[in-house]
């Protein structure tokens, strides 16, 4: 066996057990459902419920989840950045690098500050 | 252990959990089947020593869009009988998608089966130490030749974040 091959065998069974794990853990912790059926239903002189619980959530939370994924692509290009950045050192480039980073940070910042100012980034009423 | 074993239980991984993500009613059940299914895609693409891809793949897929899908399982009111209505009528088009889907897949690997060199990328192994760090390569060009293109995706990253807040207003 390749050496390796090791860590990606590991890394297999983490993913084979995050499902199984996950569903577990979640069945574990949440109450159990003990009533079924019509037992549901509200006895007698209760109003029969006309839809389900959840309500209208507000849009916000979606934009908000887009926005968390607009973060986290510029993210995704600051890790080959970052792990090239000490060769950069080396060859004294570091200050055009840190320079192209602050300003394709400072583009998305415009944008940050759009939004805070919109109050984009604060929850729902 | 050869890199084709390892694919084959990173596949067989990914496959199951894809399959079981299509066939669950439980939509939670789903979206852990398809985080499962994007884990085992990750390790594919770290047994290819495509370690940067590995991390977009844990951090952007596993992390960020599941998120989305989260949030809209929770926040969407799942009509179980409406969603079942609604998928039913569009199973031809399903199965017409499929047989294409297959249909490529067939044609690639029997066209790649012709030049005797090749082979999927899965066959071709390569000792570790002779694979360049490829999260260094996407930065050095990344940095390098596509720098104006770098930046212009900070641009579309903004035109998308005001694009999603605008979606949503009702007048601008």
């Amino acid at each position: 066996m390749h050496r390796a091959s090791i860590p990606l065998l590991l890394y297999a069974l983490l993913v084979t057990a995050f499902p199984v794990v996950a569903l577990l853990v979640a069945r574990s912790k949440r109450p159990a459902l003990t009533v079924l059926g019509a037992k549901l239903y509200p006895h007698e002189s209760g109003i029969p419920p006309e839809d389900g619980a959840p309500g209208k959530y507000s849009v916000r939370f979606f934009i908000f989840a887009t926005l968390f994924v607009i973060f986290e692509v510029q993210m995704m290009f600051l890790i080959p950045w970052a792990i090239s950045f000490r060769g950069w050192v080396a060859a004294h480039m570091a200050v055009f690098a840190l320079i192209w980073m602050v300003i394709s940070l400072g583009i998305l910042f415009v944008g940050y500050t759009w939004l805070r100012r919109h109050g984009h980034c604060s929850g729902p009423e | 252990m050869p890199d084709s074993v390892v694919f084959y239980i990173f596949a067989v991984i990914a496959v199951v959990t894809a399959a079981l993500m299509v066939t669950r009613r439980n939509a939670w059940h789903g979206a852990v089947c398809l985080i499962t299914t994007l884990l085992a895609t990750a390790g594919i693409f770290l047994q290819l020593h495509a370690g940067f891809l590995f991390i977009v793949q844990i951090i952007l897929y596993v992390s960020g869009i599941m998120v989305l899908f989260v949030f809209v399982i929770m926040c969407v009111n799942l009509n179980v009988a409406m969603q079942q209505m609604k998928f039913a009528r569009q199973k031809w088009v399903a199965l017409m998608v499929c047989v294409v889907l297959v249909a490529q897949l067939a044609l690639i690997i029997w066209s790649l089966r012709k030049i005797p060199s090749q082979g999927l990328p899965v066959f071709v192994s390569v000792a570790p130490e002779r694979v360049p760090p490829t999260t260094q390569e996407v930065a050095k060009s990344l940095f390098g030749p596509y720098l104006l293109s770098f930046e212009i995706v900070s641009v579309m990253l903004l035109v998308a974040m005001i694009g999603a807040v605008a979606l949503t207003k009702k007048k601008m």
